[in-house]
């Protein structure tokens, strides 16, 4: 693990919802182009703490936030910042498909172009590539100009991912993005997020244990036990977490013995 | 032993009941009252309208009567055709809504998507006390306080753009135009306008607007890109709504405009202009039974063109946006 180099490190992140102190000291670095699950029982911080890497909650006037996240080395929270350039470089797919209703499937993917305002030389080579890279260019393909909201919920959510991967991001986070799929498409999506790993960080938040073991390289375990902030007990390799954790919350909690 | 033996006609009844109690069947029929009431009393305001109408429209021709321009009582025969009135209370709709929409947008934006949870209410309530302002304070504020000042900015418009025929006044009155009834009536329109917006923009998926600033929208590029046109078919909606209200707006704009059968087609400063209701209250005292006819006439073709923009708004309002359930 000793050549492995970081993309995106958090360094003593914590979070804070008015009083509510939500997230304390979190470290985790996660590695170049690897696939990081971040994992634990509802109400432990993980989503809360995968949003602090594009600074999702900007919009949320009560967040408090302390520590840093260097991207690159440069720390996204410094001064002087602009987190909307963070979020060029930082994608980011929902737990919910989230198409814009009132485009098309090719007006989707382009979205970002139209939204941040920059410009690209070929728009429907990068359609064609970024839905090909979300493995759905062959559904969609005949029927670019039709709204997104006609394809299934496993499509949306795989154009969602095209739509991100158009605006070449070095790292994507997901929020649980199969929470809300079937079986068939969650295989699909998991497909996707595999092979898109060997060219960028990707950075998962799942309730699926399955799931982290299919996709993740590395998984970090939160727990925020008796009203204490959710903190990472335990990182490391997917298969020593699953299967030799050292921690015996972790045990109890990849076995299925709460959350 | 056929399970599904198929010339079995299986007996159904209907699981809906009557309500037993008798406090449900007291409550059942009160609401039902109130329900049917509605349709009961738009259906006699109708009736009585077009009984009343029915004269001058038989006299003076259904076309004409809406849309030539001459009022005059006195002629023989005489001749009531409501053209200026009805395209004057077009216009000053118009320049109230051109003037309201964005302002009640920027409001609505503003309360759902950046103030704190206390500031956005004091403005709401704020908002809606506009709305609860009688219109014949909003009156007698628009023609005592407000007038000389609007007029001080038509004639800045006038100066700069007045080669811009909607700026142009020869006569240089710049009281009592179309120009201040639109504006007068924008104060009117803005909460209704706001209020819907608002309610439309609360109904929006958030996930929608983090994606747009997920993919590196700015909170701009993000109002105008997805938002808007996420809500445009309720924003229109709300607009149509108080269009509707504009249009049947009747003491304040006659406090604030010189009403004139010299049609007024969009020299939007100059001190001539039209409202049909506003024309039936200022006619209506020294009316002959002829006159009065016309007038209740000239109500019904209000009356019908305001149900036509009020129908078209909820129509939109349900239709245009396929997406929500």
């Amino acid at each position: 693990m000793s050549n492995l180099t970081y993309h995106l490190r958090a360094e003593d992140v914590n979070v804070w919802f008015g009083e509510r102190h939500v997230l304390k000291n979190v470290n985790l670095a996660f590695p170049t182009n690897q696939v990081t699950a971040l994992i634990g029982p509802s109400g432990c911080g993980k989503s809360t703490f995968i949003r602090t890497l594009n600074r999702m909650h900007e919009l949320i006037p009560s967040a408090g936030f302390a520590g840093k996240v260097l991207l690159d080395d440069e720390d996204i929270y410094g001064d002087g910042i602009d987190p909307v350039k963070v979020r060029l470089n930082v994608g980011m797919v929902f737990q919910k498909p989230n198409p814009f209703p009132t485009m098309s499937i090719q007006e989707n993917v382009l979205s970002g172009l139209k939204l941040s305002g920059r410009k690209n030389a070929n728009n429907e080579e990068l359609v064609e590539t970024s839905l090909r890279r979300a493995s759905i260019w062959n559904e969609v393909k005949d029927r670019l100009n039709d709204p997104a909201l006609s394809l299934s919920g496993g499509q949306q959510q795989r154009l969602c991912i095209a739509r991100s991967l158009a605006m070449g991001p070095k790292v994507l986070l997901m929020d649980e993005p199969c929470s809300a799929l079937d079986p068939g498409s969650t295989r699909r999506v998991e497909e996707t997020i595999l092979e898109l790993a060997p060219e960028m960080t990707i950075v998962i938040v799942t309730h699926n244990m399955q799931q982290a073991q299919r996709v993740a390289d590395q998984t970090a375990f939160f727990l925020s036990e008796d009203g204490n902030p959710g903190h990472v007990v335990e990182f490391g390799a997917t298969e020593q977490v699953f299967e030799q954790p050292i921690d015996p919350r972790t045990n109890d909690y990849v076995n299925g013995h709460f959350g | 032993m056929s399970v599904n033996a198929p010339s079995e006609k299986i007996e159904r009844r209907k699981l809906a009941t009557k309500p037993f109690a008798r406090a449900d069947r007291i409550f059942f029929a009160v609401s039902t009252a109130a329900a049917y009431s509605s349709f009961v009393i738009i259906a006699l305001i109708l009736i009585f309208l077009v009984g009343r109408a029915i004269p001058a429209f038989q006299t003076q021709g259904i076309i004409d009567f809406a849309f030539g321009s001459t009022w005059d009582s006195a002629a023989t025969p005489a001749t009531f055709q409501l053209g200026p009135m009805l395209w004057g209370s077009i216009l000053i709709s118009l320049i109230g809504v051109v003037i309201a929409v964005p302002l009640a947008i920027s409001i609505a934006y503003f309360i759902e998507f950046m103030a704190h949870k206390t500031l956005a209410k004091i403005v709401t309530t704020i908002v809606d006390l506009l709305a609860a302002i009688p219109s014949i304070v909003l009156g007698l504020w628009g023609a005592f306080v407000f007038s000389p000042i609007a007029a001080g900015w038509a004639k800045m418009l006038n100066q700069s753009m007045g080669w811009i025929p909607i700026f142009d006044n020869p006569e240089q009155n710049f009281l009592r135009s179309p120009f201040i009834a639109g504006i007068v009536v924008a104060v009117m329109i803005v909460p209704i306008i706001a209020s819907i917006t608002r309610e439309i923009f609360s109904q929006m998926d958030r996930d929608i607007i983090n994606a747009s600033l997920a993919l590196g929208g700015n909170r701009e590029s993000t109002f105008r890109k997805v938002i808007l046109p996420t809500a445009a078919g309720g924003v229109i909606g709300g607009v149509l709504l108080g269009l509707g209200r504009a249009l049947g707006e009747t003491v304040a704009v006659l406090y604030v405009l010189n009403i004139s059968f010299d049609i007024n087609w969009g020299s939007v400063l100059q001190a001539k202009g039209g409202s049909v209701a506003s024309m039936i209250i200022s006619k209506f005292g020294e009316a002959n039974p002829d006159e009065i006819s016309a007038l209740m006439a000239a109500g019904l073709v209000l009356f019908v063109f305001t149900l036509i923009i009020n129908s078209i708004a909820s129509y939109i309002v349900a239709k245009a946006q396929p997406w929500r359930k």
